[in-house]
């Protein structure tokens, strides 16, 4: 298949994925809940920080680790977990996967096309929710300070680990269409939990730590902290003190390549399970 | 073994038929379809034979039905040949692709709707949703637009174009599904019941359109599975029944007919009764029984006009009343039951 063919593929799921993030309500009600949205998931750990510290200035980098990994974090739970439903609402909801399937497209430009829309929303969600803390919460941070020499890069291997993780389980969704909210829910825990989202992973057990330490998203978060707040201070609380910025940045993308490789490897093993099992078009109404 | 120009291009030559044919005049048969041994299992808590030992080949420009009841394996067929799902044993190649290793080939060159389908995105209009899978073909936008609009225009639909598709009814949902396939001006169409719940005047209207696209172009193929006698022996150029996972006959709809033989085939209204008894008289081929409110109609084959008396004594002494009988010329329905030994519903 040409480039071409690809990039059209890329262009019109984009475009699709896009229609039904923003198309299913008026154009003032979707603006409005998408400022309510980001603010209200951030506001949960910020009410939880203040109950336990009082105020954010006691510590400020703290408070600026705590905020900014549950913000980032919206990219996890929009992106890997979007990329799954669009399995689930295609086949159940819409009921449309059998007839993208045996069309002449790539299914995984299909679904990063599908993931663009999630991409797009999670990144407005993000800036609401970052401009929302700096004004009302008072978190510390300077536009003119942030690395971003080392911000576009680790974002761009950000978005293929999270789109390749979403692969993944895009081809567990569609093996198994009775449990993909639960295998979403299950993984996003895990990943909340393991890869210093909210806080350090070095409070985790060893055994913890040491799986937190394989997936790429843990340095995916430890670089956009540094990358935002460089020489701040923030470096020495998630656990990678000991490791520069390069390392880490070296981690980043030989676990992501590794993760990428893993993930398409899955998807295309599912995607054979599932056209030899007859699950395509499998309607569960579940 | 076929030569590789051939395959690469797509066509395979009917072996024997040019064969025989090639050496006294230049004509040249194509094969959209060819089968061999092709099976397939559903494995689950009980296993399923869907299709067992099918060998099929349809020539291209053919409009070819298979015909068979519900569960006999139309369906698994054609999900089976669109690439959706894979054989368990067996071979089958698509405008001379195979289904199993070189599914992508295939897909740029067909394409499927199953009847009673009404998938789309409801959030889109119904211009849209079609737009939308043209662009995945690859079909160039004027082109698309042009062919969306006259689709829309032979189908009706022409008024509900921008209109959201959650907002039009579930038989304009088919519509539209079924302008989908055809959108794509695809080389071999895959129609799996197509007119399954729609009114009869639409359906009539489909007919027609199939009729009318298979006659534009030599090249284009259609497969058509119907549990409607009346549309396969309307449409198609040749049948396959199929019950039970296997292919009882394959032929042509007259072809079929003239298995039954001429004088068998008849037709008795009487008033209520156990039909039950009617199979174990000697001479009874098959037959089906279709209780209405106050009548019992009969459609039977049998083996010789003799036979109808011991039938008629059999309702009589049951206490009902042969209210009219009438002797036919065999339909595709008898030619079903004479094959199977039962009626398709």
């Amino acid at each position: 298949m040409a480039i071409k063919d690809h990039l059209r593929t890329l262009k019109i799921s984009a475009w699709l994925g896009w229609q039904i993030e923003s198309n299913w309500a008026r154009p003032s009600l979707f603006l409005l809940y998408s400022f309510i949205r980001p603010i209200a998931a951030t506001l949960i750990l910020v009410i939880m920080y203040l109950i336990v510290k009082q105020n954010v200035a006691s510590e400020p980098a703290l408070f600026s680790y705590m905020y900014l990994g549950a913000t980032f974090y919206m990219f996890v739970s929009s992106v890997v977990f979007g990329i799954t439903y669009v399995i689930h609402t295609d086949r159940e909801h819409y009921q449309t996967l059998r007839n993208i399937y045996i069309s002449p497209i790539s299914l995984y430009v299909y679904l990063i096309g599908r993931a663009a829309g999630k991409v797009a929303l999670a990144t407005l969600a993000v800036i609401i929710s970052l401009i929302f803390g700096i004004v009302v919460l008072g978190l510390p941070f300077n536009l003119l300070m942030v690395d971003w020499i080392l911000f576009v890069p680790t974002m761009a291997l950000g978005m293929a680990c999270l789109i390749s993780l979403g692969l993944a389980l895009a081809g567990i969704s569609l093996l198994t269409a009775k449990h993909s909210t639960s295998i979403n829910e299950g993984v996003g825990g895990l990943v909340y939990l393991l890869c210093g989202a909210v806080f350090p992973i070095t409070v985790l057990p060893a055994w913890g730590q040491a799986i937190g330490l394989t997936i790429p998203i843990t340095y995916w978060l430890e670089l956009i902290r540094r990358s935002l707040y460089p020489g701040e201070g923030i470096e020495l609380l998630g656990g990678l003190q000991d490791f520069t910025d390069g390392t880490i940045m070296i981690f980043l993308l030989i676990s992501t390549l590794i993760f990428t490789m893993l993930s398409l490897t899955m998807f295309h093993y599912a995607d054979r399970i599932a056209r030899k099992k007859g699950k395509l078009d499998m309607i569960t109404t579940y | 073994m076929l030569p590789d120009t051939l395959l690469r291009t797509g066509r395979i030559w009917n072996v024997e038929q040019s064969f025989l044919l090639g050496h006294l005049i230049p004509f040249r048969v194509t094969t959209a379809i060819e089968i061999r041994s092709l099976s397939r299992v559903f494995s689950g808590r009980k296993e399923t034979l869907a299709l067992d030992d099918i060998n099929l080949t349809v020539e291209e420009g053919e409009l070819f039905g298979l015909l068979g009841p519900n569960g006999a394996g139309k369906t698994t067929l054609i999900k089976i040949l669109s690439t959706l799902l894979l054989p368990s044993n067996g071979t089958a190649h698509v405008l001379g692709h195979d289904v199993y290793s070189d599914a992508n080939s295939i897909r740029k060159r067909i394409n499927m709707v199953s009847g009673g389908e009404i998938s789309g995105y409801g959030l889109l209009t119904i211009r849209e949703n079609l737009w939308m899978f043209t662009q995945f073909y690859g079909v160039p936008r004027v082109v698309a637009k042009k062919r969306i609009d006259n689709l829309l225009d032979i189908f009706g639909l022409q008024d509900k174009a921008d209109a959201k598709l959650r907002t039009v009814s579930t038989g304009q949902r088919q519509k539209m599904n079924i302008i989908r396939g055809f959108a794509t001006d695809p080389e071999l169409i895959f129609l799996d019941e197509p007119t399954l719940g729609l009114d009869v005047s639409t359906s009539i209207d489909i007919r027609n359109y199939l009729r009318e696209w298979i006659s534009e172009c030599s090249s284009r193929t259609m497969m058509l599975t119907t549990h409607y006698m009346k549309e396969a022996e309307e449409l198609c150029d040749r049948v396959a029944i199929i019950d039970r996972g296997r292919i009882v006959a394959i032929d042509t709809p007259a072809g079929l007919k003239r298995r039954v033989g001429r004088g068998s085939s008849f037709l008795i209204e009487a008033t209520p009764f156990n039909p039950e008894s009617i199979q174990s008289i000697p001479g009874v081929r098959a037959f089906v029984a279709r209780p209405s409110e106050d009548h019992m109609h009969l459609r039977m084959i049998l083996d010789d006009e003799s036979v109808i008396a011991d039938i008629i004594s059999e309702i009589v002494s049951s206490g009902a009343q042969v209210t009219s009988l009438n002797k036919n010329e065999p339909t595709l329905e008898d030619a079903f039951m004479h094959l199977v030994g039962r009626g398709l519903v």
